[in-house]
Order: structure tokens, then sequence, then C-alpha cells
């Protein structure tokens, strides 16, 4: 069982890479890391480095925002399906996500991070590091 | 074991809105209250307390609630412990209390539950209610409870084909259906408001997370509830009307990023749902009426598909060809639900019950389900993670 912490797999994002948990019994991947395989619960696990691609399988654009993160407004926060099979929540960089609407599903974007300040209640209280989603091709 | 029969004895409820003037205690106080004088029962009687709250600590900088209520209402020293599960805080709490009594522990306890999110103010409030996403990778992206939905809208309309601008006139149905049953319920944070409200008001109004509009969102609301429960023997010593629990059934799941694509099928649901019909020895058709954790216009769809009264994908047809207004084959949130009446996140799941049980009795004179025996109820904490649905009924579980 290889730990991967969760400022170990921030630390990796800020570079550009996406750490996730391979499986040693089922061959699933595992991504953010947690204690057991995502997929059939074992502890047999090695960490890996994902192709760091996806495609978006839904998003939203949010106008108002919670305490903490009111300076950011509007942003996009999408959901991608990564090319080895998990998803992971972070923020599309695009003005236009409305205007686009529905046919932003789908597409292939490459996940980065991106550090922001953190707020009272983040469990990292020295940074909050987001998954950036950038879309491969312009609309 | 064999579980004992379990029966409501009496229920309580607050006027849910704003109430800058009443404590997380006080408005607890007023529910039990409530509940108290119609149990023919002596404080004594009540053994334990059950309390759901969210985020006391947030909004009223309280935590280690429960003994103080209990203390602060005159069950002085009662064992008392406050419930955490996000929306589902008071359905956890009841079901708890449900199953001690069931199982003999208790023969008479209170549960309920109160929240003040109004009075502490939309951003406050919207941080408090993002608590329970993930707070790590999820709270990173600045992901908020109106965002969980609209993720789950187009994940919706992608997932059944059906395109988004058809499926928010339907999901816009679901609101304007809650504001007209939440319009004539005096309890409702909006009675008497938003009674005759359009499809093109709720696509109109101002956009909080692309798709959703205010108008699909339910409100921030301060309010509370009670409900007092005993053996099935006990109640039918004290009161006439004993409404009985006939099943109770919960489920969990991790975050949204977990749970993919099924976050729209609300795995969860059919797990708790399915439990409490088991132990009910009933299936979704006997079911005359719901109370359903509509936060959003499009839960309360994938609410009623995952409960199992309608096919995954037709949920959306059925509130558009009246099935589950008051005068259609399932009546859904005959009290205006989390839209019309407000949700006062912890004590939300007990206030349905409050509902379900004035509907049997034949005292929710202003939105009757007719000929109604049978009333389910379904909260759901957090992001599709914990799931409590409770079926209620006139009648012993046969």
């Amino acid at each position: 069982m290889e730990q991967v912490t969760f400022k170990g797999f921030y630390d990796f994002l800020l570079e550009g890479k996406l750490l996730g948990l391979k499986c040693l019994d089922c061959g699933a991947y595992t991504c953010p890391p947690k204690a057991v395989c995502d997929n059939c619960g074992s502890r047999n696990l090695e960490r890996a480095e994902l192709s760091g691609r996806g495609r978006i399988a839904t998003f939203t654009t949010t106008y108002i925002a919670p305490a903490g993160y009111d300076k950011e407004v509007p942003y996009t926060v999408a959901m991608v399906e990564l090319e080895e099979g998990p998803w992971i929540v972070g923020r599309l960089e695009i003005e236009n996500a409305d205007e686009i609407g529905q046919d932003l599903i789908g597409e292939e974007v490459e996940i980065g991070g991106k550090e922001y300040p953190t707020e009272m209640f983040y469990p990292d209280k020295k940074r909050r590091v987001v998954p950036v989603f950038r879309l491969l091709r312009t609309f | 074991m064999d579980k004992r029969d379990v029966a409501v004895l009496g229920v309580g409820q607050t006027r849910f809105g704003y109430h800058p003037d009443k404590t997380l205690v006080d408005l607890f106080a007023e529910a039990f209250y409530e509940a108290f004088s119609e149990s023919n029962i002596e404080l004594k009687d009540i053994e334990a307390l059950y309390y759901g709250n969210f985020v006391g600590e947030m909004t009223d900088g309280s935590a280690n609630l429960s003994g103080f209520i209990a203390d602060e209402i005159g069950l002085k020293g009662i064992p008392a412990r406050r419930y955490e599960a996000a929306c589902a805080s008071s359905s956890v709490a009841f079901r708890e209390a449900y199953l001690a009594v069931a199982h003999g522990i208790y023969d008479c306890v209170v549960v309920g539950g109160s929240e003040r999110l109004y009075n502490a103010g939309t951003a406050i409030g919207t941080r408090a209610l993002a608590t329970a996403v993930d707070g790590l990778h999820e709270m990173t992206a600045g992901l908020t409870f109106p965002g969980v939905f609209a993720l789950a809208a187009r994940l919706y309309s992608k997932k059944y084909e059906v395109p988004m601008d058809k499926l928010h006139e339907k999901m816009a149905l679901v609101s304007v259906k809650n504001h007209k049953y939440g319009a004539i319920n005096p309890k409702a944070q909006f009675y008497n408001k938003f009674g005759d409200l359009k499809v093109e008001d709720v696509l109109n109004s101002k956009v909080i997370c692309s798709p959703l509009t205010l108008f699909d969102c339910c409100p921030m609301t301060d309010g509370g509830s009670a409900v007092i429960l005993a053996s099935a023997d006990f109640a039918e010593d004290v009161v006439d009307n004993p409404v009985y629990v006939l099943g109770t059934g919960q489920s969990g799941a991790g975050g949204l990023f977990r749970q993919r694509e099924d976050m729209v099928r609300a795995i969860p649901r059919k797990k708790a749902a399915e439990m409490a019909f088991k132990e009910a020895n009933l299936t979704p058709k006997d079911i005359d009426f719901v109370e359903i954790h509509d936060c959003f216009t499009i839960a309360e769809i994938i609410a009623t598909e995952a409960m199992g009264f309608f096919e995954y994908g037709k949920g959306a047809d059925a509130v558009a060809e009246g099935v589950t207004w008051i005068d259609g084959e399932l009546p859904v949130n005959p009290d205006g639900g989390l839209i019309g009446k407000g949700h006062p996140v912890g004590a939300t799941g007990t206030s349905q019950i409050y509902s379900v049980v004035k509907q049997l009795r034949g005292e929710f004179s202003y939105n009757p389900v007719k000929n109604a025996e049978i009333g389910m109820t379904d909260t759901l904490g957090g992001d599709f993670g914990t799931l409590v649905n409770v079926i209620l009924g006139i009648h012993r579980r046969r």
C-alpha cells in the first residue's frame, strides 16, 4: 500500500502531474487517492501517474459564491472523466461556458493545477490548489 | 430480535422563515411544546432526546447543543444527543430514535431539529451548506449546493437525451407546483407568496449556478420541528390517532466524484427506499403521497425515479403530465416541499414527518390528499450522500 497524502497530490498537480493509485488486484485506477481501491476495496495499490487528460462530463457556472470564494465569481466548475476512468472536480478555464451550453460535454481537456489563497474552513491552511481543466480546442 | 411497532404521538413545527429573534433552542422548544401538547403525556415520560442540527457552530457559534436543549425545555438530565448528517440530520435522528424504541431501549422519546440559515446571511449560509460537499477535493473548486444540482441537471439532460431547455421547462414545473402548495401552507416560508408563479418566472429569474435559477432553489430558512415517538402499545393507551412507523431505510455514498454518473440515479436513495419498503412489506404502488427532498427542482425529479415511483429518465415527464400534483396519482410535496415551505436544514426531516402525520390524521386541511392511509418521506443529506426514507401509516404494520 503506497500512501499519497492530499499535500502530495496537490504538490504534484501544481507541477502539472496527476497522481492516482493503481490497483494491483483489479487494475482499476483511483483518483484522487483514498485508503482503498475505489472499484474493489483492495489495499494492494501502487502510486501511478495518470495521463492528465479526460473529457467534460458536466459543468456549471457559479454566480453566487460562498464566503471565501466571492472574489472569484463567476467561475465554472466541471467534472471530468479521466482517461483512466475516475472523475474529478475542478475549474474549467473558459469565459463563455453558458453560451456554449451542453456542447461542452464530451470535450477533451488537459488537467493542471492553480494556486489560490486558502479560506477560513479549507483543510489546507497555507494554500488552495484547484484542479484546472484546459480545453484542447477553442470555441 | 423482533422489533416492536412504534408510533407517533405528537408533532410540532414552527413557522418557517426568518427568525432573527429566536435561538436554536427557542425554535426547538416551540416545536417541541406543540408536539408535547397533543401527546397526552407528562414530561417525565420522555426518556431521551434525539436532536438534528447541521451547522450550529457556523450560524450561532454553538455546538454540544443537545444537552443544553434538553435542559432548557424541561427535560433535565435525560440522555440527549445531536445528529449531524447535513440536510438529513433530523431524519437520521428520527431513524435512530425509532430503532431505539423498536428495540425496547426506550418507550417514549422526542426527536427533532432546528437551524438558522436565513439569519446567517447568503455568503455564510452558502459556505455553511457547502461544508456538506467533499471538504477537500470538491470545495477547492468552490462547488456549492446549487452547483451540485446544476451538475446533476446537465448530466440528466445528456444521459436521458432531453434538451437542456426542454428539461428546464419541466424542472420549472416542480417550482410552480411546490410554490403553489407552499403559498397555502400557513407554516411555510412563502405562505401567501408565489402561489401563481409561472414557468417563465422560474426560467427568467436570476441565475445562481447555470442552468439553475433562483426559483429552481429552495430558500435559506430558520425553523424547528419535533416529533414524539413511543412504542405502539404505549401510544394506543394515550392518543386516539397514533400514526405508525411502518418502515425506515438509510444509505450513503462518497463524494460526487466517487459517484460519477450514478449521481443522477441516486443509488443510496434507491437502497434506502428499498430497505424501507422491505421493512414495511410494501411497494411504491402502496404509497399514497410523498414528502420529498426538493432542495432544487431537479432533485425532486431524480428522487421520484430513485425511490421507484417512475423509471429512470421519466420523472421529468411525471411532473409535466400532472402525476405528482395534488390530484395526480402520486402527490409529491403537498406541503410545499423545501422549495415552497423552506429548508431549515437540521429541522427539515422531522418537518416532513410533521406534514405526513398531519395528512394521515386528516388535519392538513389546506392541501389534503384524499383518503391517504400511507405516506412516505425522503431526505437527502449532502451531494446524494446520506439518504433516509420513512414510511408512515394509519394502521400497524401487516
